[in-house]
């Protein structure tokens, strides 16, 4: 297991290379001139120039061969584009925005807990509800409640995530007034509210403030349902298969023929075998929750990296957008490690070679 | 051409193509038989025939034809989804819509599942350092999750059609790649294959003359379940501002200039919107039919 381990942290070295690669080049495609965006069009061509040079962008992209030329030293080669911009990176540093100046890591990390928390709430949503749709389908195989269910299943995948969204925020916001369907917290609330962790429910609960605490909640329903709604219909589609191949198994049987309940033999014997696949479903969903953000975030105006991303990309400011794709490509890349590892611990019965 | 019928010149192939065509209808025989299969396939056949005959039927130009006396109608008799700011036909360019949208997604699926499954197909036949630089390609690819790489794409490159349809492509490569190859790595050492290296037909032609061929099942498959990935897509991507611009009736830009007046003209953003859906859910039950048609094993049981 230990060498299992070690060899696919190593595995991810050269993924993670390739990341730096494509995330470095799709910023350097950008037609347009960082210097011209950030000095404006008033500036003088030599002021451009020199910023440029600051910058470091007068220098070759990947490999400075003609350095390497004229001195004669071999380490020229890395005196590139790129090998500054992943040398900021080892020291964590990525870059400023054009125009505010702000660090872009500063910035990401502090709103990275509001996506954190949309995202537990989406998959909150998902497994509360597609669990149980997916072994009432199961168990009602063929039936009325399977057709609907895995109608439903069908539609979650189906639907268009930003329209989803439109209708709920129509429904429950604008003609109901049940339910908020911007931002993280009512206006009033927050005057004296200092989060902690960013997780504004869980510091909420932690202050003993409950009313901050429900508002917290409620501004998360819409949003939690638009961005949970592909994950729980993967996770109903999951469950009833898990389920399915569990219910035909001889331990059931067995189980059955002890004379045990169906609620028990449901439970305790299909249940936990038909788990695995499932949580495993759950953890890789995080990656498409965090890319999904994108969407759901613009839409309900929730202060994450998502939504931040989306305006950097309407703004143009190119650090943003590659700091913000970097992000979330290692964290899913990470993530789904942690999920491939945690195999063994959910499922003892897999040997690694 | 006389489907089904020997070819006298050709032994080998004559009898092969019997035994392919006869397959095919027995495919057809199991989508249209179950329920989803028929379901999808009519949904299917209606979406993209009423996008192939809107010009015919729908005789407006989707992007100019307007009435300011008759600006924001509800849906009635006469505007069945209403009309939007400028007097335009909801209908009508819900309908002009359908062949952008459906157009893109199969263009983007078309060249994903090409370039994919070429790549695919050279990884697992040639193995060695190709396949290793393809693997460490994927890998890449997919460490961008959804729809992200797609935006980064088209935040550089500029957003349009073009590159929107681009963008989606290249995120589907990677699934190409992995299916083609796993399949070939499993026909290379077939005896039909390694007949046909014996018999010494050159490499071109026993990769696509009999390697690729077989290995065509799970493609297709998986192409009429990346449709409706790529349909959403391209309309995420309108819906951004970062696809199709204005006045292009494309199905995402439309809902996402129905979205600016949402409580004043909800049907603007309704229609398109269903529009998506109903033509997702019908390559999606025509996917899954096809799934179990083309591999019974598949089936859950």
């Amino acid at each position: 297991m230990t060498t299992y381990a070690a060899k696919r942290v190593l595995s991810l070295l050269p993924v993670l290379l390739g990341i730096s690669v494509l995330v470095f080049t799709i910023a350097r495609v950008v037609p347009a001139d960082p210097a011209l965006l950030m000095l404006g069009e008033r500036a003088t061509p030599e002021a451009r120039a020199e910023l440029r040079q600051q910058m470091g962008l007068d220098q070759p992209l990947f490999f400075n061969v003609a350095a390497v030329r004229e001195s004669a030293n071999p380490l020229a080669l890395f005196d590139s584009q790129y090998f500054a911009f992943v040398g900021a990176l080892l020291r964590g540093d990525l870059g400023r925005s054009y125009f505010t100046r702000s660090d872009v890591l500063d910035s990401l990390l502090q709103r990275f807990p509001a996506t954190i928390e949309l995202t537990l709430a989406a998959m909150t949503f998902a497994v509360l509800l597609g669990v149980p749709a997916g072994v009432l389908a199961a168990l009602r195989r063929g039936r009325t409640a399977d057709t609907v269910v895995l109608f439903v299943a069908l539609s979650g995948v189906s639907l268009p995530v930003f329209w989803l969204a439109i209708i709920l925020i129509n429904l429950f916001a604008v003609n109901l007034g049940w339910l908020p369907s911007t931002g993280r917290l009512d206006l009033i609330l927050s005057l004296d509210f200092e989060p902690v962790t960013g997780l504004y429910v869980f510091d909420a609960l932690l202050q003993g403030k409950p009313r901050v605490a429900l508002s917290a909640l409620e501004h998360l329903v819409l949003p939690g349902i638009t961005l949970g709604t592909i994950p729980m219909a993967v996770v109903v589609r999951m469950t009833r298969s898990a389920m399915l191949e569990a219910l035909g198994q001889d331990y059931v049987r067995t189980a059955e023929a002890k004379g045990l309940g169906a609620r028990r033999v449901v439970s305790k014997h299909a249940l936990r075998n038909a788990l695995p696949p499932v949580v495993t479903v759950v953890g890789l969903s995080f990656g498409s929750l965090l890319s999904g953000a994108i969407l759901t975030e613009t839409m309900f105006a929730w202060p994450g990296i998502g939504r931040w991303v989306y305006d950097a990309i309407n703004a143009r400011d190119y650090p943003i957008v590659q700091g913000g794709v970097l992000l979330v490509a290692v964290v899913f890349v990470v993530v789904n490690l942690l999920v491939d590892l945690s195999y063994a611990v959910i499922d003892p019965r897999i040997q690694y070679s | 051409m006389s489907l089904g019928v020997p070819d006298a010149t050709a032994p080998g192939a004559g009898a092969d193509r019997v035994r392919r065509v006869s397959g095919l209808a027995t495919v057809l025989r199991r989508i249209v038989r179950s329920t989803t299969g028929r379901t999808g396939l009519v949904i299917v056949v209606f979406v993209v025939g009423a996008s192939l005959l809107a010009p015919v039927l729908a005789p407006y130009d989707a992007r100019v034809d307007r009435d300011f006396d008759s600006v924001r109608q509800p849906p009635s008799l006469e505007h069945p989804f209403g009309t939007d700011e400028l007097g335009r036909d909801t209908l009508t360019r819900v309908w002009h819509g359908g062949r952008i949208s459906l157009r893109v997604g199969l263009v983007a699926v078309g060249l994903a599942a090409s370039v994919g499954s070429l790549l695919g197909l050279m990884a697992g036949y040639f193995g060695g350092r190709f396949d290793l630089a393809v693997g460490w390609l994927v890998d890449i690819l997919l460490a961008f999750p959804g729809i992200l790489l797609a935006i980064a794409i088209v935040a550089t490159l500029g957003p349009n059609l073009t590159n929107a349809l681009l963008a989606i492509s290249i995120t589907q490569v990677p699934i190409y790649v992995r299916i083609t190859r796993s399949v070939v790595l499993g026909l290379r050492e077939s005896e039909y294959v390694q007949a046909a290296r014996a018999l010494g037909s050159r490499t071109p032609r026993v990769m696509f003359g009999h390697v690729l061929p077989n290995s065509l099942s799970p493609i297709v498959v998986q192409v009429t379940l990346s449709v409706g990935v790529a349909i959403l897509d391209v309309a995420a991507l309108g819906f951004l501002g970062l696809g199709a611009q204005p006045p292009i009736p494309e199905w995402g830009l439309l809902i996402r200039e129905g979205y600016r007046q949402a409580s004043r003209a909800p049907w603007l953003s309704l229609f398109p919107g269903l529009a998506i859906f109903v033509s997702v859910v019908g390559f999606n039950l025509l996917g899954d039919a096809i799934r179990d048609a083309l591999d019974p094993r598949l089936r859950r049981a």
